[in-house]
């Protein structure tokens, strides 16, 4: 195996003592092995990167000539073109995807955080708790299409398409996420600094208020932006929730309210046979992902420990 | 029942430690009969009186109870679902285990410091205002922070970076830190669980000085492994042993008295081994 003798070392003194070899010898059989496994990895994280910034590459490239064109505003503020027309915008369904993630976010948010104190804290080992964490993490795995159908049923038949409709269908998306990130963040906060609390004087209710969700702050937002960048690029919930409009949102009636989104945009715009059109759908896509991109960052904003 | 066949773990020992009659008024009277986790005997028969104005240290091996105790002082216990206390606490001729008790302002009365530093993520002002605000004191907290620190002897190190991070300090510092919170908010009682055991011998010495100063001012409950420690800042020494004779591991008071009597003049012959370094 190794030629290289450790008991000489111990024989500075005796005659015949050979200084061991401790060069680096790259035909060795495990150096050879550790090159090549480490240019294999290389190899392998290279080609996993290559569908992912080839997609960013064609989104630049043919979504990019209009967005950082001479006409941007236009792009971002006017209403989608009817065929054969020239020119137009995104600008409702920028508008209608920030709408939805907002109010999914409303509701999801205030809803997820209290279901992880009770998780984290109140009741970490009740039956109730199991259930819902169990329940929480099959959620996260829920095709998103049945939440749109699932509010289809509740909302739509009732009250016909709306913003609130499409937001609650992305806030059944979101909830889980919020849930499991916010329990894990609130579990980290140690237990002396609880304890510290309590020893001071703090009720429960306190203890919970003035140090845990201080302290487990970044993480839950971090939970909460993660969500929030899920949702937005989420399709499927909203054709049967959100449906489409060509024209801005003008109130958040959740009555007969059909809204815009960016993906259903893209959806529609795509399997069009005009040019202006599928230009238009690129840029949608481009503006979506630099979207998605600025709470995925945010999120590593906020996760990062301050001092 | 046959008792033969259970062994009841609530009669390991019949040793009881006689009763240490306190010189001056006392401010708390511990009286534990039992205390169990669930169905085990953690502690029994432990009388400790806490005399105003003084340092009584609680000595023993690990395992004997001596912080159980401590924190049944404050209800601190309480927080563990399945701990029960059986005998009584009176502060100042109050049982603080009476039903009509709230533990919230008992421990708001009788504060407590713990073994590892434990500061708020939050700026080292606000972790010393932290007390000040929850009971709604109306007044110039820049002085009552700046008291706080200055008799937990940190405020020199402290006063130009009052802004930042309660954590950003050294471990030393953290231990002061939450002296300063503790006392802020000027309890009766200050209960140590063992403050010095993660700080190193200069921090230590710090810590020990200040309890010295704050003597003078509150009433201290202190819990250490370090019997160098209870002979330099203990007024009244209680030494706690384990017994294991059979199958639990009951904590029980073994000999309570002035701190110089139980060193130099022990009366049980365990307290004499323990305190001659034969076993710990």
């Amino acid at each position: 195996m190794s030629d290289v003798d450790i008991t000489a070392a111990r024989a500075v003194d005796e005659p015949g003592f050979v200084r061991p070899n401790l060069k680096r010898r790259m035909l060795e059989g495990r150096a050879v092995k550790n090159n090549v496994l480490t240019v294999l990895t290389w190899i392998i994280a290279i080609l996993a990167a290559i569908p992912l910034v080839s997609v960013i590459f064609m989104l630049l490239m043919r979504g990019g000539t209009r967005l950082f064109g001479a006409d941007f505003v236009e792009v971002l503020t006017a209403l989608p073109p009817a065929g054969f027309e020239m020119g137009g915008g995104i600008g409702p369904a920028i508008v209608g995807t920030l709408a939805m993630v907002g109010i999914a976010s409303v509701i999801s948010v205030p809803f997820g955080i209290m279901a992880a104190i009770y998780l984290a804290i109140l009741g970490p080992t009740s039956k109730l708790a199991t259930t819902a964490r169990f329940l929480a993490k099959v959620l996260t795995g829920f095709p998103s299409i049945l939440a749109g159908v699932f509010v289809y049923a509740v909302l739509v038949a009732n009250f016909g398409y709306s913003p609130w409709a499409g937001g609650v269908a992305l806030a059944v998306l979101m909830l889980p996420t919020v849930v499991l990130a916010a329990e894990e963040a609130i579990a980290q906060v140690p237990q002396r600094m609880k304890d510290a609390a309590f020893g001071i004087g703090c009720t429960r209710t306190q203890v919970i208020w003035k140090v845990v969700l201080p302290t487990g702050l970044p993480g839950i937002l971090t939970g909460v932006m993660l969500a929030i960048a899920g949702a937005a690029g989420e399709s499927a919930p909203l054709l049967f929730t959100a449906l489409f409009s060509s024209y801005y949102i003008e109130s958040l009636s959740a009555v007969n309210n059909p809204t815009a989104s960016l993906s259903i945009l893209i959806y529609n715009f795509s399997g069009m046979p005009f040019e202006n059109q599928i230009e238009l759908a690129w840029t949608a896509s481009l503006v979506l992902v630099l979207i998605v991109l600025v709470f995925n960052i945010l999120a590593r904003l906020f996760g990062q420990p301050k001092d | 029942m046959n008792a033969a066949a259970t062994p009841d773990v609530s009669n390991t020992s019949d040793v009881v430690a006689a009763r240490y009659q306190p010189e001056g008024p006392t401010v708390i009277d511990c009286d534990v009969n039992k205390i169990f986790y669930g169905e085990f005997l953690a502690v029994r028969d432990s009388v400790v009186p806490f005399e105003k104005n003084k340092i009584t240290a609680f000595i023993g091996p690990s395992g004997c109870g001596k912080s159980t105790v401590l924190r049944s002082l404050n209800r601190m216990n309480d927080l563990i679902p399945v701990f029960r206390f059986e005998g009584s606490v009176m502060y100042h001729g109050q049982d603080i285990y009476a039903n009509s008790v709230d533990p919230v302002v008992v421990r708001r009365y009788i504060g407590m410091v713990f073994q590892q530093p434990n500061p708020f993520s939050m700026s080292i002002y606000d972790n010393v205002a932290f007390g000040l605000r929850l009971n709604k004191f109306k007044g110039d907290y820049d002085a009552k922070v700046q008291t706080a620190l200055e008799r937990a002897a940190l405020w020199k190190e402290v006063k130009d970076k009052l802004k930042n991070s309660g954590l950003s300090l050294s471990g030393g510092q953290q231990q002061r830190l939450c002296i300063a919170r503790a006392i802020a908010t000027e309890p009766d009682v200050l209960l140590m669980d063992e403050p010095c055991s993660a700080l190193d011998p200069i921090a230590t010495r710090q810590v020990e000085d200040l309890m010295l100063e704050l003597r003078q001012r509150f009433t201290v409950g202190l819990v250490t492994h370090n019997m160098q420690q209870a002979t330099r800042v203990g007024d009244t020494t209680a030494f706690f042993s384990v017994d294991i004779s059979k199958r639990g591991r009951t904590g029980y008071l073994v000999e309570m008295g002035p701190t110089a009597q139980v060193f130099e003049d022990p009366k049980q012959d365990l307290t004499k081994e323990y305190v001659r370094g034969e076993f710990s």
